[in-house]
């Protein structure tokens, strides 16, 4: 094994370039697992620790371009206000030790479909900046992730930052485990409200072969909205809408039974914490200050 | 390959390191500091915790090449020279949060971070900032009455 140590995004560039087949390594946390497991023995890591624009951002105008290797830690604390439905996914990464390593790039790079940014990222309409030597190309989220732990990355490409549009509303996030700390998903769901083109988005995490939006379920809570009036009126949502939203986001997933849970059960608490979640933006939207707490 | 990095405030050397290899495998095998612990080898349990650059890390999760030129502390650089113990340490004995001892280490590094960040946590903070460190004897409520003396003895809110 070769560890390529870049001191420069060029540099880096460069050596994915003559080498596509080595592992890029920034937080380690998924990485050094599958060494130190023996499940992976690539022939070079390369170690991106070294690259400071990786570690940071930047909110000029109206969207925030995020560093790939920007910690959880710091997304929490920095970005809540511009980014809220991350900041609350990055509080549910792991435990400190692995929020203070890990950041969105090696959640896109591994693409897990468990992976706690992505419901946020689907949500939220990321973009991922991919670059080569060949030059620099912004892939939509929804085109991102390809299959089981698959990506739409070239094999000369990094994974430089990640571009999401300020939040324009109110947006949430939520989590099902058997505890709050060091979980891997059983299942999980993201919901932003889009007031200023009246459109919703959501992500579902941990309960298809790959992170999903749930198309229908958007589309049909932003026809009961524009149609009912509902953006201008800001009242309570009638139970019957939020059901069906519900129900609709459980009926977009494709689950399966698993050591974590079943398929029914993943169905099931999705369609909860979808009711939950858009029931808390919702008030939100309305005005009625809530503190977001756990699911 | 050869790394080189300070640890607990002294410039340190390795050599033949696998390029595989984690921090908290040089750390215990080649500069003989084996009080950070190996368990999961997958960052659950929190037993190798160390600062790197003064963040909180899992030591089996950092290659050991991304070690090259930073600052590491470990369990080891806690005490004073002469042996005495940091305010946290001093708890640990005090309040009976040692059994078996493996993840103490951990929980010390863990726990001096926290009160670095935070002198006065409440308990709401002492959970989150341990929640990365598993301890499978205690049943943690030792663990947080030590960190809650600890701070309380910093502030001199309660005698040492």
């Amino acid at each position: 094994m070769d560890f390529l140590r870049p001191a420069s995004w060029p540099e880096a560039l460069a050596a994915k370039a003559e080498h596509p087949a080595a592992v890029p390594i920034a937080g380690g946390t998924d990485v050094m697992v599958e060494i130190n497991f023996d499940h992976r023995r690539p022939e070079h890591l390369l170690d991106l620790g070294r690259i400071t624009e990786l570690r940071e951002w930047d909110g000029d105008g109206d969207t925030v371009r995020l560093g790939a290797a920007v910690p959880y830690t710091r997304i929490v604390e920095e970005l809540a206000g511009d980014l809220p439905g991350l900041a609350l996914a990055g509080r549910t990464v792991a435990s400190p030790q692995i929020r203070n390593r890990g950041g969105v790039g090696g959640n896109l790079g591994t693409a897990s479909p468990a992976g706690d940014a992505h419901p946020a990222l689907l949500a939220g309409g990321a973009e991922v900046e991919a670059v080569s030597v060949r030059g620099t190309r912004l892939i939509p989220i929804d085109a991102f992730y390809t299959g089981v732990k698959r990506n739409a990355l070239a094999p000369d490409e990094l994974i430089r930052a990640v571009r999401l549009k300020k939040a324009t509303g109110p947006q949430q996030f939520a989590k099902v485990g058997t505890r709050n700390a060091m979980v891997i998903a059983v299942c999980a769901f993201g919901i932003a409200l889009h007031p200023d083109v009246r459109g919703v988005r959501t992500g579902i995490g941990s309960a298809a072969p790959t992170p999903i939006r749930a198309t229908a379920a958007e589309e049909f809570l932003a026809a009961e909205l524009a149609d009912g009036g509902h953006w201008d009126r800001r009242g309570p949502l009638p139970p019957a809408l939020l059901r069906h939203f519900a129900g609709l986001v459980a009926g977009a997933a494709n689950p399966v039974d698993d050591v974590r849970g079943t398929a029914a059960y993943r169905r099931h608490a999705l369609g909860v914490l979808a009711r939950r979640t858009l029931t808390w933006t919702w008030e939100q939207y309305r005005g009625e200050e809530r503190t977001p707490t756990c699911a | 390959m050869r790394v080189t990095f300070t640890v607990n405030g002294r410039r340190q050397e390795a050599d033949d390191v696998w390029e595989g290899e984690s921090l908290l495998y040089v750390l215990r095998e080649r500069l003989g500091l084996p009080g950070s612990k190996n368990a999961c080898e997958q960052g659950e349990c929190g037993s190798c915790t160390v600062r790197l650059d003064g963040d909180l890390v899992c030591s089996c999760l950092v290659a050991a090449g991304q070690a090259e030129g930073r600052d590491v502390r470990t369990v080891e650089g806690l005490a004073a020279e002469d042996g005495t113990l940091s305010p946290v340490q001093r708890a640990f004995v005090d309040a009976g949060a040692v059994q078996c001892g493996f993840c103490t280490p951990g929980l010390l590094v863990a726990a001096d971070d926290l009160l670095a960040r935070n002198p006065s946590p409440s308990d709401g903070d002492i959970r989150e900032a341990l929640s990365g460190n598993l301890c499978r004897c205690t049943g943690y409520e030792k663990i947080l009455d030590a960190v809650r003396l600890a701070a309380a003895r910093t502030a001199g809110t309660v005698d040492a």
